[in-house]
């Protein structure tokens, strides 16, 4: 009986020692990035990448996988969901796709694969109640970095004109284009005081998130144009750097011309005489806290959009978003671009109220309403003011 | 057709073949920093290591085999048509576009429909490539390349204009179609396609081998002014075989619509069409080795995803591996040729 009893014991010993063992097995967590661009673009997807190199560090036993170039383009005949099936035979428990383009392929393989979880940057199937259980969404508030890269590229401008050189058109693009404009518009009239009719702000779309030869427009020629058109500053909302290439060689031509890159917190490297600084993502912080979500079980569907960290004054390590100066802009620029973002960090300044009308004069805010996160995201048009197409 | 003089032994050509391919390969690859063997071993685990993978590389086949069995066809009439590229690509998007008349709940009848109409559209725009040759006299490979600008700018321009998503301008593609109109994939087994692809080996294995057809083409194709006094009347027959052609190629894109991306891209033909012209010279214009040699490009496609993922290797590495080979398919052919000259010669 005895002999039994300290047999028994012995089982169960060994089984919760087994059982602990596959804890610390269980601890160790595979993480698949699905990459719209190269992993080195100087622009988005090296954000990406970059913030996954840091979740790697941050959290213990989380290693990360990744596929560079998933697009249609660069990956002739593969879908999203057969690359997850290959994150995932290479044992990813958690997959993080980062562009829009990917939102069907993510739904559709998040449906075949629900033992897997899901993150999708920069959509909204959870808001739109599309989604199912294992996918959750999260983006940073580019707004208000795209706010303070108009703010910049205003304060600047000696022509008055800013060109905006846009990915495709969607809710997102539309969004951001929107929130730089208003960002110009603001220091023009309220720190210049300069009349709003003199500004002018050109969007044109090139129809993808990079240059695809053949394709979509080539951003370098539209950035040329911008400058042999007079426009002095131009913001770039693609996930490549061409914008301040080309500014730097129109600079060495010995024309006054600016860029304002995007995306990536180096973006300005290479490029300090023209570079006025660059709204960042920092993935890094949401990357660490949805795989620790996944580790220890409480990853739940949620729909983020993580505002900048403004307590901790410009551009905190855990902000998801940022706006890293740049070399080329000017002191005054500088300490009135500081004083712009204190007032967004306070809410002493809020750009989304109205009376804010749509680009073709129907009122999309009315005097004095404030939009709530849904009435951004979904914004339906470029506002009035801009030029360039809104795709309605 | 058998040329006095030096002519390599099938075995021995074969291996030279091989020879000189896995010589080229393994310089790329060293020169490209990858370890050889790694590399080779990913990708073919990466093609056909798992069911799962063994099947996308089926997928992969069938518009491929689709295509190079087209072109057996004009290749037998004597015609190079490259416009293959566009004939898939107008495939694709007459596909798409009969889809479109369609909603959702509306069964899978029109799905039946589509596949017809990508034959159609494919045919088509072979059609025009065929008669620019006979009656206009541009030869095909001009027209052809012509018409695959014209279908990609087409596809682009419906994309972002008249079919672009709601509320957006965007070359991502359009929206995706109803669930109705995806091919049923059980179990991720392309059946439909694979079925279509088979078919059109054993049809075209019986229009060549078989049938009057068949012989008149292949008349024409050799020596059209002969064929022409015999009354075998080439221009039609170089229509027919690229209409023919065409609507293979077509079905091939009304394919990559329905059962692989449920929406028309830009860059929706995968760049089949030319994958495939290279198959089918690589194969000596013959279809049996056509078979393999696309199943092998398949495998090529489908295990290149392994080299970043394995290696942290370019996947367009791949891409070139595919490239040489078929040049050293090329280059042994010419050095045959060489050979076989100044034996002769002498």
């Amino acid at each position: 009986m005895f002999k039994r009893m300290l047999a028994m014991a012995v089982l169960a010993v060994a089984a919760l020692g087994f059982a602990a063992a596959c804890q610390a097995a269980d601890k160790d967590l595979t993480f698949g990035m699905l990459l719209v661009g190269p992993y080195n673009d100087k622009g988005y997807s090296q954000a990406h990448y970059d913030g996954g190199l840091y979740a790697e560090k941050a959290v213990p036993g989380a290693k990360m996988i990744y596929l560079d170039k998933v697009n249609p383009a660069d990956r002739p005949g593969f879908t999203i969901p057969q690359l997850v099936d290959d994150l995932a035979s290479k044992g990813a428990k958690l997959i993080i796709a980062n562009s829009d383009d990917m939102k069907d392929g993510v739904r559709e393989a998040a449906k075949m694969h629900p033992e897997l979880k899901f993150l999708h940057i920069s959509g909204d199937d959870v808001l739109a109640g599309k989604a199912p259980e294992n996918l959750a969404n999260a983006f940073g508030k580019m707004i208000y970095g795209k706010m303070m890269a108009g703010f910049a590229a205003a304060m600047t401008t000696k022509t008055g004109k800013i060109g905006f050189l846009g990915p495709l058109v969607n809710d997102e693009t539309r969004r951001l284009a929107a929130a730089a404009y208003l960002g110009a518009r603001y220091a023009w009239v309220n720190v210049l005081k300069k009349d709003p009719k003199d500004l002018s702000f050109q969007v044109t779309w090139i129809g993808f998130w990079f240059n695809i030869p053949g394709v979509t427009s080539d951003p370098t020629q539209v950035a040329n144009k911008f400058f042999d058109g007079g426009y002095d500053v131009v913001i770039s909302s693609i996930d490549t750097p061409e914008a301040v290439t080309v500014a730097a060689q129109k600079k060495k031509a010995g024309k006054d011309v600016w860029a304002v890159p995007y995306d990536y917190e180096g973006a300005c490297e290479g490029f300090e005489d023209v570079c006025l600084g660059v709204p960042y993502f920092n993935w890094g912080p949401t990357y660490e806290k949805f795989i620790k979500e996944v580790m220890d079980g409480s990853f739940k569907q949620t729909w983020e959009w993580n505002a900048p960290d403004w307590k901790s004054g410009d551009n905190a390590p855990d902000s998801a978003v940022g706006y890293a100066y740049g070399p080329a802009l000017s002191g005054a620029a500088k300490t009135e671009l500081h004083k712009f973002m204190k007032g967004l960090g306070d809410g002493s300044i809020n750009l989304y109220v109205g009376p804010l009308n749509y680009q073709d004069g129907t009122p999309w805010l009315a005097a004095g309403e404030k939009a709530d996160d849904k009435k951004i995201w979904y914004m339906g048009q470029l506002l009035e003011g801009m030029e360039g197409a809104s795709s309605k | 057709m058998s040329a006095p003089g030096f002519r390599m032994a099938a075995p021995v050509r074969l291996v030279a073949v091989a020879a000189f391919a896995v010589a080229a390969t393994l310089i790329i690859l060293l020169l490209a920093g990858a370890p050889p063997l790694d590399a080779v071993s990913v990708i073919l685990d990466g093609g056909v290591g798992s069911r799962i993978r063994a099947l996308q590389s089926l997928g992969v086949w069938t518009p491929l085999m689709l295509c190079s069995a087209g072109l057996l066809l004009t290749f037998a009439a004597g015609l190079w048509n490259i416009g293959i590229e566009g004939q898939v690509v107008m495939g694709a998007i007459a596909a798409t576009c009969l889809l479109r008349f369609f909603g959702e709940g509306a069964g899978t009848f029109p799905l039946v429909l589509g596949l017809l109409a990508g034959m159609a559209g494919g045919a088509l725009w072979a059609w025009l490539s065929g008669a620019l040759r006979v009656y206009g006299r541009v030869h095909e490979i001009f027209s052809g390349l012509g018409l695959n600008f014209v279908a990609i700018g087409l596809t682009l321009w419906l994309i972002l204009g008249p079919w672009r998503q709601p509320g957006a301008a965007s070359l991502s593609g359009t929206e995706p179609l109803p669930d109705d109109f995806w091919l049923p994939m059980p179990g991720g087994f392309p059946l439909w396609q694979t079925v279509l692809a088979a078919a059109a080996v054993i049809a075209v294995r019986i229009i060549l081998t078989k049938s009057r057809w068949g012989l008149v083409v292949k008349a024409s194709g050799q020596n059209a002014s002969a064929a022409a006094l015999w009354g075998l009347r080439p221009g039609l027959r170089a229509l027919q075989a690229m209409a023919a052609c065409g609507a293979l190629a077509g079905l091939a894109g009304a394919l990559q619509v329905t059962g692989l991306y449920h929406r028309l891209l830009p860059s929706i033909s995968s760049g089949y069409g030319y994958t495939a012209l290279l198959a089918v010279m690589m194969a000596g214009f013959k279809l049996g080795p056509v078979i393999p040699i696309c199943f092998f490009f398949a495998i090529l496609n489908v295990g290149s995803i392994q080299l970043p993922l394995g290696l942290r290797l370019d996947s367009s590495l791949a891409g070139v591996i595919q490239g040489v080979l078929a040049l050293s398919v090329f280059v042994v052919a010419g050095l045959e040729l060489r050979l076989r000259r100044r034996k002769g010669g002498a």
